[in-house]
């Protein structure tokens, strides 16, 4: 039977929960296929049944690669690993997650094995023998569909927009270990440096507030944090603010920053330039809050709402509280 | 030490960009053509490396169709030593195939360290820097926030989702540029005239059609008009009420 294969990813010891967003849409295209789903899970020596709750999603088997040197990501290790599964599997597709980890280590799988790659995908079906795939171009400018053909197709699924789908409650996977090959690398992982684990990276969070140059100044990104502290969002920031330095370029949306497409994104003292548009127009929901109407985005906004950012925020954040109170 | 880098011609973040009759590319008619922003950051670097390390060259090569000798020509007014247009007028939607086209055209010679940036910003598909990586046999550093190069290896700072990892890899290799590596120059009036004058060198390269191609290119869904709730912190009440009742978001 032909084989999807799904590749997952661990932070913190767990499975991300973009890794059962590939697994149950690697399930849809299995079935489509007439296919079965293996989740392959790459972690280093630590406990690793969690895998098991993949069958929920649809897999029917967990191939676990667990070594020492797989305990943080290092992309030539991971393609080995990679490589190992499908060649151990007969996969004839291969999902990845576009996250940091999927974007680097796809293309190097792609590329060893000569298969077409559809990155950051925000649709993905088979049909007639191939996956087409939807992608925003120009950062959501223009909507692209892309054919795929060969023996060997992969493509990597933007986080956060495919459902994770509990097919089978409870349902427990066979866990089967990866025969791995001698990792080796020329590179070599020096140290790892991760943020504060608290910290909600803007790909990951379902609520944003967006803060502009009408922020006036990095010190009253405070009001902003403390909102979406409440709502368990995070805070995203325009070129503009980043240029600054008053944010960090990791919070950064729009065409030369993150594309992010949560719930919720609420846009305080921003324009909404076209550059900005691109990289959040995906949001299911979008306010703007800004004293000039004649912003573009007070065009665009679902909810908008024209007042003083500095009286306005405190006020929102207590009728917040008391809603979540 | 010789340095490549691969930079590609992207239209303006500026622009507007709309599909074409053919529904499969983009209309150009009236489009500015820029360096891809994270191009400009591998440039940089490269010529930050030239000016701290004597006898450094700096080869910047790009692939894609004619106005592509622009890109080069502003990489030229930057400092770089030599570039080269591998011309084709190819779609160049296929990532592998525009490694696999890059790769072949390198193949007779030989660098130390290649720098691109880790994204065009038109098909955002991160592709292209760790293909190129892969099918030379090279390491390959993605992402990159801090770049530190010796005479036989690299030190290099990548941002992931989760913070950030230290690498360090023997030369030959890739890596790919991020924002936050450094800021980059803008050219002399001196290299802009020198650059004004250059006749670009190309050379015709052949691109794979490849297993991946773009069948429909459509605008994006249209939002539906949105409401205006009010003025000042009296509307906040009825957003949140909105938020919570009507959108059910919050």
């Amino acid at each position: 039977m032909p084989m999807v294969l799904a590749v997952t990813e661990m932070q913190d010891g767990r499975l991300r929960k973009t890794s059962r967003e590939v697994v149950s849409q690697a399930r849809q295209i299995a079935d489509a296929m007439g296919a079965e789903v293996t989740a392959l899970m790459m972690t280093g020596p630590a406990n690793a049944e969690e895998g098991a709750s993949l069958g929920s999603c649809g897999a029917s088997q967990v191939l676990l690669a667990r070594a020492t040197l797989l305990e943080n990501y290092h992309g030539e290790l991971y393609r080995q690993a990679v490589l190992a599964a499908i060649a151990q599997t007969d996969a004839t597709v291969v999902l990845f997650p576009a996250t940091s980890m999927g974007r680097d280590l796809a293309p190097r799988v792609a590329a060893a094995r000569g298969a077409a790659l559809a990155s950051d995908c925000t649709g993905l079906t088979w049909q007639e023998g191939g996956l087409i795939a939807q992608k925003p171009l120009y950062a959501g400018k223009v909507m692209a569909e892309l054919t795929l053909t060969g023996p060997l197709q992969m493509a990597s699924l933007r986080p956060n927009l495919f459902p994770v789908r509990d097919l089978f409650p409870g349902q427990n996977a066979a866990i089967v270990p990866l025969e791995l090959p001698a990792l080796t690398a020329k590179a070599v992982l020096q140290e790892v440096r991760r943020r504060d684990a608290s910290h909600l990276d803007v790909s990951d969070a379902e609520i944003i507030l967006c803060g502009g140059r009408g922020m006036r100044g990095p010190d009253n990104f405070g009001l902003l944090e403390e909102i979406a502290a409440l709502l368990g969002g995070a805070v995203a920031a325009t070129r503009a603010v980043v240029d600054s330095g008053w944010r960090p370029h990791r919070d950064q949306v729009g065409q030369t920053g993150k594309v992010v497409s949560p719930n919720l994104y609420i846009m305080c003292g921003a324009s909404g330039s076209i550059q900005h548009w691109a990289g959040m127009s995906g949001s299911r929901c979008i306010v703007a809050i800004n004293k000039d109407p004649n912003a573009p985005i007070m065009q665009r906004a679902d909810y908008r709402l024209i007042g003083d950012l500095f009286e306005v925020l405190p006020v929102l954040k207590e009728e917040i509280a008391r809603l979540r109170g | 030490m010789k340095i490549l880098v691969l930079i590609k011609q992207v239209p303006d973040t500026e622009a507007a960009i709309k599909p074409a009759a053919d529904q499969i590319s983009v209309a150009e008619a009236g489009v500015k053509f820029i360096i891809n922003p994270y191009d400009e950051y591998a440039l940089e670097e490269a010529l930050r490396i030239k000016e701290a390390r004597p006898g450094t060259t700096v080869k910047a090569v790009t692939l894609g169709p004619a106005h592509s000798a622009e890109a080069l020509r502003s990489a030229a007014a930057m400092g770089v030593d030599e570039v080269l247009l591998l011309k084709t007028e190819s779609p160049l939607a296929d990532g592998l195939a525009t490694a696999r086209a890059l790769a072949a055209a390198l193949a007779g010679d030989s660098f130390d360290l290649i720098l691109t940036g880790k994204e065009s910003i038109d098909d955002g598909n991160m592709q292209v820097g760790p293909m190129v990586a892969e099918l030379l046999g090279l390491a390959c550093l993605t992402v990159v926030t801090r770049l530190t190069v010796a005479e036989e290896n690299l030190t290099a700072e990548c941002e992931t989702d989760a913070g950030l990892a230290l690498f360090t890899a023997p030369l030959p290799a890739v890596v790919t540029c991020q924002k936050g590596l450094n800021e980059p120059r803008y050219p002399s009036i001196r290299g802009k005239m020198a650059a004004m004058k250059m006749v670009i060198p190309e050379q015709s390269a052949a691109v794979d059609p490849g297993l991946l191609r773009i069948t429909r290119l459509t605008p994006p869904p249209a939002r539906a008009g949105g409401k205006l709730v009010g003025e000042g912190s009296t509307a906040v009440p009825e957003l949140v009420k909105l938020l919570h009742t009507e959108a059910k978001v919050l």
